[in-house]
């Protein structure tokens, strides 16, 4: 049964609804998380094809790939990071607002992959900004992508903003 | 290019430059100029009609270390009409500069600046020498002999100044041991 099909039988019945608010926000917050556009290597090839029809990122309503932090939700650091880009990545981040999320996304930007023993490659994009999924493979399938979004939802329904419950904090 | 069209466009380069010591390598004619005769030579090649190089398709820097003159500068010069190639070498250290070729060819831009990154050689005359590729504060030139493989620094975020910033590089962190696995030994020399 569908979300909004549960909300009218609910409503139907009794005339209105209860709902935790953390849920509702966390629901609110998975169900639209936009991303931001930070292709910096091959990976990116791989975060397009999850885009297109296929794949398709709209199902999340991840679809809308934006061109400027302020209006994203999720930074997906898709490639080798360089030192030359290290600072540029770090204020991109900086200008994105709470709450905010890093997908670390392939081999490079989880710890260096390849370039690991480089002279210009930051081993790693954990050392620049805190990141909350690293995906793995090099670079990661569009399945593989997708699993990493699925896995910070659940990330997200865990959280409680507005409620902390006793001791129930995760 | 066929050996008999590489012998005539040895032959006839040589008595075009009668100063210039023309080499021979395999399946190319290697003009080794000195730093100062270098634009009046590239000017000659690019117009006279019968060389006609009217297209240069590379522009590499070389680093011998155990050279007098450590590093060359190699350029790749091609004759759309005639269909003839041929290499100009120039030798230099790193305190003396090769003149920027940049009024011959125009594409010569970004590959001096490229080289000067990556080697640390010295175009005069060039109009925005700035480094191309790593940051333009790096310190040192990656493609030097005696650069460390990793590097000497890396980028860091620290809390407490809000910014990026760089460490001294914890060597533990990328030594290297690829080496390592059982039977490969025999084949490897270090």
């Amino acid at each position: 049964m569908g979300v909004v099909e549960q909300i009218n039988q609910e409503v139907a019945d009794r005339g209105f609804m209860l709902a935790s608010a953390d849920k509702l926000v966390n629901w609110a917050r998975t169900c639209s998380m936009w991303p931001m556009t930070f292709g910096l290597a091959c990976c990116a090839v791989e975060m397009m094809h999850a885009g297109a029809s296929r794949y398709d990122l709209d199902r999340f309503g991840m679809g809308a790939f934006r061109g400027s932090p302020r209006q994203s939700d999720v930074m997906i650091v898709a490639g080798t990071l360089t030192n030359k880009m290290a600072p540029a990545l770090r204020l991109l981040f900086d200008q994105m607002s709470e709450p905010r999320w890093v997908i670390s996304m392939g081999s490079c930007a989880n710890g260096g992959g390849y370039y690991h023993y480089g002279y210009s490659t930051v081993r790693g994009c954990d050392q620049i900004v805190p990141v909350d999924v690293y995906i793995p493979g090099c670079p990661p399938t569009a399945e593989a992508f997708l699993y990493g979004i699925l896995q910070l939802h659940k990330k997200i329904h865990r959280t409680h903003t507005i409620y902390s419950g006793w001791g129930e904090r995760s | 290019m066929t050996p008999e069209k590489l012998e005539n466009l040895a032959t006839f380069v040589a008595e075009k430059f009668p100063n210039i010591p023309v080499e021979r390598e395999i399946e190319a004619i290697v003009l080794r100029v000195e730093p100062e005769q270098l634009i009046e030579t590239m000017t000659q090649l690019r117009d006279d009609a019968d060389l006609n190089f009217t297209m240069m398709i590379d522009l590499a820097g070389v680093h011998y270390p155990n050279r007098e003159k450590p590093l060359e500068v190699v350029y790749q010069l091609l004759s759309v009409k005639k269909n003839h190639r041929i290499r100009i070498k120039v030798s230099t250290t790193e305190d003396v500069p090769v003149p920027s070729i940049i009024k011959v060819w125009k594409c010569a831009d970004w590959w001096e600046r490229e080289a000067y990154d990556l080697l640390g050689i010295r175009f005069s005359g060039h109009p925005d020498l700035r480094r191309l590729l790593n940051e333009y504060d790096f310190d040192g030139h990656p493609l030097r002999k005696d650069f460390p493989l990793a590097g000497r620094i890396e980028m860091k975020y620290d809390e407490k100044l809000g910014r990026v910033v760089r460490v001294p590089l914890d060597t533990n962190k990328t030594k290297s041991e690829p080496f390592k696995r059982p039977g490969r030994e025999a084949y490897v020399q270090n």
